[in-house]
């Protein structure tokens, strides 16, 4: 026996959301759950956990029933290299400082756009690595690590 | 009435001071910028400036992002008539009359009556709030815990309704965003909750996080994908003055749209869009030449534009007073009330009253900036829609990046934003809408105490929520307009009919 998924957006956003729900639930064990005269740590999120993964249940159930759009492209490249470039921004600018952490997001990130080339992109970058230093370290005073100590 | 007198009076003893003033033009200035800037909606702007206020204070930061807010949507409508690419969502409509006045060569007066609709609706809609907000926050002010949780519900509820697409899946959302708010240490019995042993997660997941990934680095993929093709009418716009016949035709349209947008900016999760809509409605039912909608009619472009600036005012109506957020842009203010440290709720009039006035004030001398600033720089804004998205976005990402690292100083903020951005990315392309998410985490923590304190005094038992008349019926409506929304498939119609040209909030 199978059964076709007719709404694959209902059936896989159902599925996370049960996913989450089942998550946060699980994790609540570990707290006090208390009673409903004095709701403990875990009381409110197993509620909540429990409702979100009946909804995401209901969505999947739903999914098999009534026909959907099937999901549009889910690009790899783009989504992977703008948050790369996160999160080698946050690695860098803790290691090395904020004007390199800046200019290794911009071309990270630079090379999820459709054009890449390769003098702009520099010149992008450093003109955002002077905004940044202009803006968060001089006009806010932030206390920023700008580069390496030499 | 002397009362009124004197909070006035504070709020422009406020307002005025030079720092304040500054921060408003700043704000206002950068909103616009950004608004007119094609890929970039107000509710990222916001989310990326944050951080940038942090520091200021809570007067001025609050004076400067809803400057931000209410730049970014007349910003909007100005890309919206040059380029027919609403710059926000709120103004989709202006684009139906608006570009094609631009196309006959007439972009200069339907800019010109948009801002002057636009100033009249802000400054009606600031009388609103000055009139009704210290009359709600009367009421709210004896509210207890089942109210406030019912109220929350409530709002959480509207949301859901007003959201685009499946309403299951924006329930689910605004649950998904409760629990993401949950995150941190327990305010009631100090237990480190989901913080997976990060200490940077104690103090709960940052909104400038949750904002930055679901809105900013989302919509950067999304522009990414997307091919850029767009046709401006830039060397068209020459003389900005609209003749006599325009004011005329224009006068009915905009007194129209300021009552239409004042009432739907306080239902929650309607406001701006649904505002339009209906304002557009109304004038081509109205008019003689109903047939020659969309061809150019200055009407098409006066009520729309007044009716959604007169709810972006009452739109703060509902959070200033109540502490309840009724959109993902509230939501966020209401989120930067808190990091400055100040609850939100029907007290803030009372215990901060120059902040209160102050704002208020503020944004009413905001709309009177947009005003002497954008109809003289018209032309820097045209030039600045030339811009290809790719010479942008460096810049945005910079301030994602460094924006999320700098509240705290710590590169988990920075990895928390890349997270929601996948998170974000992969809901958005499910149809999963992110504003309830946004408002489910701010209400989250907030729902719980309240809830908490309610089942304390009532001795553990839960009918309390429906035995407290106000809270009953906070509840009932709520209920209702779930129910009327599942069994009425035709209301269900309009809606995603009203709702369909809606990108996000």
């Amino acid at each position: 026996m199978s059964i076709r998924i007719k709404a694959p957006k209902d059936f896989w956003s159902g599925m996370i959301f049960m996913a989450f729900g089942i998550g946060f639930v699980a994790v609540a064990r570990d707290y006090p759950m208390g009673t409903a005269l004095e709701m403990g740590a875990a009381y409110f999120p197993t509620v909540v956990g429990g409702l979100l993964a009946v909804m995401g249940l209901v969505l999947v159930g739903y999914s098999a029933v009534n026909a959907g759009e099937r999901i549009g492209h889910i690009g790899l490249r783009v989504p992977l290299l703008v948050i790369g470039a996160l999160v080698l921004f946050g690695y860098l600018i803790d290691w090395l400082g904020l004007i390199p952490a800046v200019v290794a997001l911009v071309f990270v990130g630079s090379a999820g756009g459709h054009e890449f080339r390769f003098r702009e992109v520099l010149i992008f970058a450093l003109v955002v690595a002077a905004l940044a230093v202009g803006i968060f370290y001089f006009a806010l005073g932030l206390p920023l690590k700008l580069a390496p100590q030499l | 009435m002397s009362d009124i007198f004197q909070n006035l009076f504070l709020g422009f003893s406020v307002a005025l001071t030079l720092t304040n003033i500054l921060y408003c033009f700043i704000g206002c200035f950068l909103g616009t910028l950004i608004g007119v800037l094609p890929g970039l909606g107000p509710l990222a702007t916001v989310a990326l400036l944050l951080p940038v206020t942090f520091s200021l204070g809570p007067t001025p930061a609050l004076i400067m992002l809803a400057g931000i807010y209410y730049g970014a949507q007349y910003g909007g409508s100005t890309t919206s008539i040059l380029v027919n690419l609403p710059g926000e969502s709120s103004s989709v409509v202006t684009c139906l009359d608006g570009y094609q006045m631009a196309r006959q060569g007439r972009a200069g007066p339907a800019l010109a009556i948009a801002a002057i609709g636009s100033f009249f609706a802000g400054t009606v809609g600031t009388l609103m709030i000055v009139l009704f907000g210290p009359v709600l926050a009367g009421v709210a002010l004896e509210f207890g815990g089942a109210e406030n949780f019912s109220l929350m519900v409530l709002g959480l509820v509207m949301a859901v309704v007003t959201a685009h697409g499946s309403i299951l899946k924006a329930i689910c959302m605004t649950l998904l965003g409760i629990l993401f708010g949950l995150v941190g240490i327990d305010v009631n019995s100090g237990v480190e909750r989901y913080t997976m042993d990060i200490s940077q997660l104690y103090d709960g997941i940052s909104i400038v996080s949750v904002a930055i990934g679901v809105f900013g680095i989302s919509e950067i993929i999304a522009n990414l994908e997307l091919k850029e093709e767009r046709e401006i009418f830039t060397d068209k716009v020459n003389g900005l003055m609209p003749t006599r016949e325009d004011l005329r035709r224009s006068a009915g349209p905009i007194l129209r749209g300021t009552a239409i947008g004042s009432v739907f900016g306080l239902l929650p999760g309607t406001h701006s869009i649904i505002a339009s809509f209906a304002s557009y409605t109304v004038e081509k039912k109205l008019s003689k030449d109903s047939d020659k909608f969309g061809t150019g009619m200055i009407e098409g472009v006066a009520g729309p534009e007044a009716a959604n600036n007169a709810a972006a005012q009452t739109y703060f109506i509902p959070m200033l007073t109540l502490g309840i957020p009724t959109g993902a842009m509230m939501a966020l203010l209401l989120g930067a009330l808190m990091m400055q440290g100040i609850t939100p709720g029907p007290q803030v009039m009372t215990k901060n009253p120059d902040l209160f006035w102050g704002l208020i004030v503020s944004m009413w001398l905001g709309n009177l900036m947009l005003v002497i600033l954008n109809l003289p720089l018209i032309g820097i804004w045209i030039k600045l829609l030339t811009i290809p998205y790719r010479f942008l976005f460096p810049g945005i990402m910079m301030f994602c990046a460094v924006g999320s690292y700098a509240m705290n100083s710590s590169a988990v903020d920075v990895y928390m934003v890349g997270a929601f951005g996948l998170l974000g990315y992969i809901l958005a392309k499910l149809d999963c809408e992110p504003a309830p998410l946004l408002l489910g985490f701010v209400l989250g923590a907030m729902m719980e105490e309240n809830l908490r304190h309610a089942l304390l005094v009532s001795r553990g038992d839960p009918s309390v929520l429906i035995t407290q008349p106000i809270s009953a019926a906070f509840l009932g409506v709520s209920a209702l307009s779930m129910i009327a929304l599942i069994i009425i498939p035709q209301l269900r119609k309009q809606r995603d009919l009203v709702l369909a040209e809606q990108g996000q909030d």
